[in-house]
């Protein structure tokens, strides 16, 4: 019996296996050359080779050295699947293939020492997604007829911004026409924006390209498709021809609990022509609830240096608004210096991770008698992000369909439905199908939604749930959108990028439409829950909507 | 699809003429029902115009039941009204026992306060008799209203005409307002409470079509106001709107069409006054309509109007002499109650309209 050593890593052991045909391989080096992970590298194998030569068969044996591509045996440089190798090749020599036998978690942790982080979403195997035994399931017939998605008009727009109750608007008689009403004192602002916002992915998390290809996205929307759509910043500022250029107003900018980005927004307020559409408080993300931002120093460039205003080192965002004791307290302290920044005309919003305690944090904020909370954004497990502790992506958060739901009946409950417009996100659009995810949670309360990684994918992310690539931490992005290296980068045409985002929008707006008809409604049925029906009994039942078989 | 019905008269007419205007559309539904809201009544109402009128339909102990609670809270009866009914074999109508119209004086506890204290007391007392009456179905409080009278029953609207003596005209139970309707729910369980028109505190709503944010409606309504009760019917949303937006709000009527179909987003940004119709879509937006609906209302002040969903897909039509306005759902109405008008004259409002008639039957279009 061979003595080895079973505990070297080989690569049974690591989650993906590079299938190679060396028969079909010209050599021309093309797939090492792009593995961005050096996950596949050249070697050279002495191999035996069987041969004829002659007329008749005289076989002979020879050996000779032959060069190869074989993957490499690393828990840093292990394969993640991502396929470009296979992409690059002309001769269809080498792709990888999942292993199911992958000893991956445990080793890494073993030999590491340390947490495994990654990014994407939550990779456990999951059930249905609750959204998907979810049908719009009333239909308008005969008395009460679907309206024509091609001839009729919609009013496809969102409120972003506290709204007063009816009673408290400050209304009274005109003094010339008294059957006129004038507004006596100024109102909280709101924005009314498209039902879908580009959500909270920073220049840092991606590249700038990528970054740059959204933002063109959303003006292109804005400018020319007349279809009012916003972009979050995400936490790490923006470019400061940006901050003063007219096209802030579709900025969203977001500050967490880095505050990164935020001295250059700060002084660069003095030149601003426009007002960003709102400014969002991020408390908590629902990929990774309760963990800060996670930028690695290899992804902290030149630029991105610039930005935020700091050196080369992991940026670590705290998982708390340091200084922050209570609800109460950020409403009094955070939300008043973000209004009073820009003089009350920007709304300020909350983005928090859905959790079992969310009601409550919403009834906080919907009770506060200053009026003060223009928006809770409320993410669940199933969103993004470009980096995190795998643990915090698999294992901690709330699903988003129940909870926003709980939000909405709160409110109803409260006569307070709309006065804290409620965004959802996470995980809506995994399937691609984002028109329908984002109608289904307004049907059961959702003033509107936001997306990341679905606009990732738009953008030719090859990341998916089942363990493909979700490198996003590591600053090699293979398709050039979470990275800062200057080659990867390059290999993403922004141009491209922002076209298919456009499409993207141009193709949900109309299904929005082809939604909208059939229950005849003209304006988005923000908690029109008896549009919905549910062929699954217990969800049916939570989320208060009809159970049909 | 319900027809629906209203006249306005400057003298005071039977309810015959009601029936007419409903009997000639009936070709387009089926039936099932007739109700009737009157108001600034004449005949043997007349001299009681500041006194509140209770209408109910009950069984014997449904009487009692209310007898007792309007005893108790110290109302005192002036007048009784029961019509003489025809219970003929034969007649489609799912009659009850008894029909009450009475007219009392307010308690004396309550003679000398204002006109808001006696409303609220009036509003108070119906529900307490609606609750009271609701449990064996002992009876159906439609309205307590001064010079108000409601009138609702299941069955054949010509035979529900025949039952309650409705064909003979004469002089003693006349208005000059009359709202009708000949259907009953046909979406929903068929019970009384379900047939518009509807009456809350003066005012009256009557729709025919399809409330499809019935729900956001109603989940909304339910929290502002203790009146707002029931939903047997989602046309009863568009009556708590009304009070809403007209009474608890103080809102002048105009307003009423831009909370229940407010202008696209664009066309507000291009008004005067957009940040009040911004500001009201923002805070009412649970109160708009959505669905084929045409709504006709009347207000306290004997104000009649009508107006339709922001699509137009619910038909009305408006006609008028000098001495009457008739609004139908369909124009064979109207040739039937006021065949020598001058039909050129008539009004098919359009999705941005309200068309509203005064007591000096001023007809008004305002462009929403």
């Amino acid at each position: 019996m061979e003595t080895i050593k079973v505990n070297n890593v080989t690569a049974n052991d690591l989650p993906w296996k590079i299938i190679y045909d060396a028969s079909r391989c010209t050599m021309c080096g093309s797939c090492v050359a792009t593995c961005s992970f050096r996950a596949i590298k050249m070697k050279v194998e002495r191999r035996r080779m069987v041969f004829s030569e002659g007329d008749f068969p005289d076989p002979k044996s020879r050996f000779s050295a032959v060069p190869v591509i074989s993957q490499v045996d690393s828990i840093r440089d292990y394969c993640r699947g991502c396929g470009m190798c296979e992409k690059v090749c002309p001769n269809d020599a080498i792709r990888p293939e999942r292993n199911p036998d992958t000893r991956h978690p445990i080793i890494t942790r073993c030999m590491a020492g340390d947490s495994i982080k990654r990014g994407g979403r939550k990779n456990l195997e999951g059930s249905i997604r609750t959204l998907d035994s979810i049908r719009v399931g009333r239909i308008s017939q005969m008395t009460d007829p679907s309206l024509d998605a091609q001839r009729h008009t919609f009013d496809l727009l969102a409120p972003f911004g506290r709204i007063l109750p009816p009673g408290e608007l400050p209304f009274s008689p005109s003094p010339n026409k008294k059957s006129e009403l004038i507004t006596n004192s100024t109102t909280p602002p709101v924005n009314w924006i498209y039902p879908v916002i580009i959500g909270d992915m920073s220049i840092g998390a991606l590249s700038w390209r990528m970054w740059e290809a959204v933002a063109m996205a959303t003006a292109y929307l804005n400018e020319e498709c007349g279809i009012p759509v916003r972009m979050s910043s995400g936490e790490g500022g923006l470019p400061r021809r940006l901050l003063r250029s007219k096209y802030l107003k579709y900025m969203i900018l977001q500050i967490a609990s880095g505050h990164f980005g935020w001295n250059r927004i700060a002084t660069s307020m003095p030149d601003m022509i426009e007002d960003p559409a709102g400014i969002l408080i991020k408390i908590g993300q629902g990929a990774k609830p309760g963990d800060g931002g996670l930028l690695q120093a290899g992804k902290v460039a030149e630029h991105i240096q610039a930005i935020r205003g700091v050196p080369k080192t992991d940026l670590l965002s705290p998982p708390n608004h340091q200084g922050l004791y209570s609800i109460e307290e950020s409403v009094q302290k955070m939300f008043l210096s973000m209004n009073a920044a820009f003089k009350f005309r920007v709304p300020v919003a909350i983005k928090v991770a859905a959790s079992a305690t969310s009601v409550s944090v919403f009834n906080n904020l919907v009770r506060d008698p200053y009026n003060i909370v223009g928006g809770f954004f409320l993410d669940g497990i199933d969103g993004g992000t470009g980096a995190a502790h795998e643990v915090s992506l698999d294992h901690t958060g709330h699903p988003i369909a129940s909870k926003l739901r709980d939000c909405y009946l709160a409110a109803v409950s409260q006569g307070r439905q709309g006065q804290i417009p409620l965004w959802a996100a996470g995980g809506l659009g995994k399937t691609g199908d984002l028109a329908a995810d984002a109608f289904k949670m307004i049907c059961l309360g959702a003033n509107g939604v936001f997306s990341g990684k679905l606009i990732l994918q738009m953008a030719g992310c090859v990341g998916n749930d089942m363990g493909r690539c979700n490198a996003c931490n590591t600053g090699l992005c293979p398709v050039g959108i979470t990275t800062q290296e200057s080659p990867l980068v390059r290999r993403l045409d922004p141009e491209k990028v922002a076209q298919n985002i456009v499409n993207y929008f141009l193709a949900m707006d109309q299904e929005f439409k082809k939604l909208m008809a059939p229950i005849g409604n003209s304006s988005l049925p923000v908690g029109r829950a008896d549009a919905l029906i549910s062929t699954d009994q217990a969800i049916a039942e939570r989320l208060q909507i009809q159970h049909v078989c | 699809m319900c027809r629906i019905g209203a006249i306005k008269s400057l003298d005071y007419v039977h309810p015959s003429i009601a029936l007419k205007l409903m009997r000639s559309q009936q070709e387009g539904h089926d039936n099932s029902g007739f109700a009737m809201v009157m108001q600034n009544l004449g005949g043997i109402f007349e001299p009681y115009k500041h006194l509140p009128t209770l209408s109910m339909a009950c069984t014997d102990n449904g009487i009692k039941i209310a007898e007792n609670i309007l005893h108790e809270v110290g109302f005192r009866r002036t007048v009784q009204w029961s019509p003489q009914v025809n219970d003929w074999p034969g007649l489609d109508i799912s009659a009850m026992p008894h029909y009450v119209f009475e007219t009392f004086n307010y308690p004396y506890a309550y003679e000398n306060l204002g006109k808001k204290e006696k409303q609220e007391l009036l509003l108070d007392t119906r529900l307490r008799l609606r609750e009271a009456l609701e449990g064996n179905e002992e009876g159906f409080v439609y309205s307590f209203w001064p010079d108000v009278i409601t009138l609702k029953e299941i069955g054949d609207p010509h035979d529900i005409g025949t039952y309650f003596n409705l064909w003979e005209v004469d002089d003693r139970f006349t208005a000059k307002v009359i709202t009708a309707q000949c259907r009953q729910n046909t979406n929903y369980d068929i019970v009384r409470y379900a047939a518009h028109p509807f009456h809350l505190q003066g005012y009256t709503v009557l729709a025919n079509g399809e409330n499809t944010f019935y729900l956001k409606n109603k989940e909304f309504q339910q929290g502002l106001h203790r009146g707002y009760i029931g939903f047997e019917s989602d046309s009863q949303c568009f009556l708590y709107t009304l009070h809403y937006v007209h009474r608890q709000l103080g809102w002048p009527l105009p307003y009423y069409k831009h909370v229940v179909t407010p202008l696209p987003f664009e066309q507000i940004e291009e008004r005067e006054d957009k940040k009040q119709l911004l500001s009201m879509r923002q805070s009412l937006t649970h109160l708009e309509i959505n669905g084929p609906n045409t709504i006709i209302g009347m207000l306290p002040d004997n104000t009649l109007f009508t107006c339709c969903d922001a699509k137009k897909l619910r038909p009305v039509v408006i006609g008028h002499d000098d001495k009457m306005v008739v609004i139908s759902s369909e124009i064979c109405g109207v040739n039937e109650v006021l065949p020598d008008r001058d039909w050129e004259t008539d009004i098919y409002p359009n999705e941005r309209e309200t068309i509203a008639i005064n007591d000096k039957l001023e007809v008004q279009r305002w462009k929403q």
